[in-house]
């Protein structure tokens, strides 16, 4: 889904300089950091003569509360996939009709139609994946398939311990490990996410997006994770392995949307149409390492993706995945509550 | 008698002249500087909105966030010990990062300042040099230098005297050699613009009288650089409780310093009353630090005087 170096730096890169002279058009996009492909990008450009700027952002909350305020000046935003009603619901997005577009026909059947975002009126797949653990198995050799590596930390992992701080996804790790239900307003259940959480806090080391430079240069031994990182970190150091936690984990997707207020809405509609091409789809994912929602794309893939372990969820934790979805205003709340009270 | 009358006239006309004529410019000025802090007082007097921003509700509830608060689940009130925790420690690394910036900026001041005229400028420029690069990338560079496989672990672990790295990286030391590292300019150029105006000829004075170098220095030296020593105080101390990259990069996002907080909600805590009345806090605090200084110097001055 995302990361980033820190979370104010909030980067401008600029793909593609020789771009510049005979640019034709611009077009804006506001992204998580580390997570587009910049060889696709340069293909986009040459391919449309248009200028691309990507800025990062490091968690949905910064996008959100960043774009509301208006005149952002960027077209394009990739939330993730419970964050879409609220961007729909708040207007921020510009109907675009991508379900109509020429290669919408390459969309994967189970994409085509979202709860998110019915008929895909809104947004285009992106990427999605998993929220599970990550560990380095040379310092823990243990079980990583479970939430404990955060929430009970084993003695070899005290003090090592990273967690992505993006809050719905820490504390539903929380609410399943405790035998919640996702989005669960039972007073009883989130009480012991709440205390579980203030009690594993002490054997953090950080609360951190920059898992992938981080977990490969040692800084961390473990961390709660996405998989597309944890696969990323892999390449870096084998003993890396991404854990599905049994007690229930998180499906994901990001998609890419236009914003309302875009100033390059022709050419943000032409990304949205490229992205959904399975070479440009597979060419993405060769970057950010997840999967992407685009049928076909698989065979523009690097060959190490097929059958990785990041990627090929194991059959025996196939059940155990939910999907993301946003939940009622005053479960959220409550989870803010929870969220704030841990990071103080 | 008449004399001083019309002069004076003549006088509080020409006042009430240049006062009109630097209206606008003042009214500008003002607005400019107190416009946005009405919009920030205003807002910690408002209700939060669900996704951040504000709801044009009063409440009060940004205020007692500061000092109290609620449990979420048995509804008692009591004292925010976790918002306390976090400004005691703001403070205390402030004071910190401000005194250990004095131990290494006066002597470096001093130093530069002892040098003859045509080397001065030389080892001011040395002195700013970092002041070229980016905050950013200068807070990085220390995390390459004390992160696990940093230079110092890494040298430490070549040389044999260690087998596992140290934890360096996201410790409150980290954090404390960040802000040093940053702020140890601001100390320096007060103190060396101070102690280049100093006349020596009263240091050798007081070695004629037969002052020992410790009595020299802290009766001649340190009295006549106190404006500057202080002046430095300021300047590091007051940016260093608002710092905010040092502590995330170095810290690790976990122990929140008061900046982090505030940042934190007008992100994902989603509370901008909260955060709006917490930065207002921070600079009541910061206006008290800059009133204690400023009646220490006046005090110091008379009777040094």
């Amino acid at each position: 889904m995302k990361r980033i170096l820190a979370s104010l730096a909030m980067t401008v890169a600029v793909f593609a300089q020789s771009g510049l002279a005979q640019a034709e058009g611009q077009l804006n996009i506001y992204n998580w950091g580390n997570y587009t492909s910049p060889d696709m990008i340069k293909k986009f450009e040459d391919a449309y003569k248009v200028k691309v700027t990507i800025t990062d952002y490091d968690s949905n909350d910064t996008a959100l509360a960043k774009v509301r305020q208006g005149g952002s000046g960027f077209d394009m935003v990739v939330p993730s996939q419970n964050y879409i009603p609220i961007w729909i619901s708040e207007g921020l997005l510009l109907e675009t009709d991508p379900g109509k577009m020429e290669n919408f026909k390459n969309v994967a059947k189970e994409w085509t139609n979202p709860d998110f975002d019915p008929g895909r009126k809104y947004t285009v797949p992106w990427a999605m994946g998993i929220v599970g653990t990550v560990v380095n198995t040379d310092v823990y050799k243990g079980d990583i398939n479970t939430w404990g590596i955060i929430f009970d930390t084993p003695a070899e992992l005290k003090g090592k311990v990273n967690v992505v701080p993006e809050m719905t996804d820490v504390i539903d790790a929380a609410v399943l490990y405790n035998g919640g239900k996702k989005c669960t307003g039972d007073l009883t259940i989130l009480k012991k996410v709440r205390d579980t959480l203030i009690k594993a806090k002490p054997d953090w080391v950080a609360m951190e997006y920059g898992t992938i430079e981080k977990m490969g240069s040692g800084d961390f031994a473990a961390s709660s994770d996405w998989n597309g990182s944890a696969f990323r970190q892999r390449l870096k150091n084998p003993a890396i392995k991404f854990g599905y936690p049994k007690e229930g984990f998180v499906n994901w997707s990001d998609n890419l949307a236009v914003l309302k207020d875009a100033k390059n809405v022709e050419n943000a509609k032409l990304f949205q149409n490229f992205m959904m091409d399975p070479q440009n789809a597979g060419m993405n994912s060769g970057f950010h390492r997840y999967a992407n929602g685009i049928a076909g794309s698989d065979k523009y893939m690097p060959a190490d993706m097929k059958g990785a372990p990041e990627i090929d969820i194991p059959a025996q934790f196939a059940s155990v995945g939910v999907p993301s979805m946003t939940c009622p205003p005053d479960v959220q709340a409550l989870y803010t509550k929870i969220w704030t009270e841990l990071q103080k | 008698m008449t004399q001083p009358g019309a002069n004076e006239a003549e006088r509080s006309r020409d006042i009430r002249k240049r006062w009109l004529l630097s209206l606008p410019a003042l009214l500008i000025v003002l607005a400019a500087a107190t416009g946005p802090l009405l919009i920030v007082v205003l807002y910690s007097f408002l209700s939060p909105g669900p996704y951040g921003d504000v709801q044009w509700q009063p409440s009060m509830d940004g205020w007692i966030g500061v000092f109290l608060e609620r449990d979420m689940f048995t509804e008692t009130l009591s004292i925010a010990d976790a918002h306390v925790s976090i400004l005691i420690r703001s403070v205390m690394l402030s004071l910190v990062t401000t005194v250990v910036t004095l131990l290494f900026g006066f002597p470096t001041a001093y130093f530069i300042a002892t040098r003859p005229e045509r080397t001065r400028e030389l080892w001011l420029l040395l002195i700013t040099i970092p002041f070229w690069t980016n905050l950013l990338i200068r807070t990085f560079a220390v995390l390459q230098i004390i992160r696990n496989d940093g230079l110092i672990n890494g040298v430490l672990m070549k040389l044999g005297l260690i087998t596992r790295p140290i934890q360096m990286l996201f410790t409150d030391g980290a954090i404390l050699t960040g802000m040093v590292y940053v702020y140890l300019p601001l100390m320096v150029l007060p103190v060396y613009a101070n102690l280049e105006k100093l006349d020596f000829r009263l240091v050798e004075a007081a070695y004629d009288l037969y002052a020992t170098p410790f009595r020299v220095l802290t009766r001649i030296i340190i009295p006549l650089a106190k404006p500057g020593l202080i002046a430095g105080s300021i300047l590091v101390f007051i940016p260093a409780l608002g710092a905010y990259v040092t502590p995330s990069i170095l810290g690790g996002g976990k122990n929140l310093m008061l900046g982090n907080l505030i940042e934190l909600q007008f992100g994902q805590g989603r509370n901008w009353p909260l955060g709006s009345a917490l930065s207002i806090t921070l600079m009541l605090i910061v206006t008290a630090a800059l009133l204690f200084y400023v009646r220490n110097v006046g005090s110091q001055g008379s009777r040094h005087g």
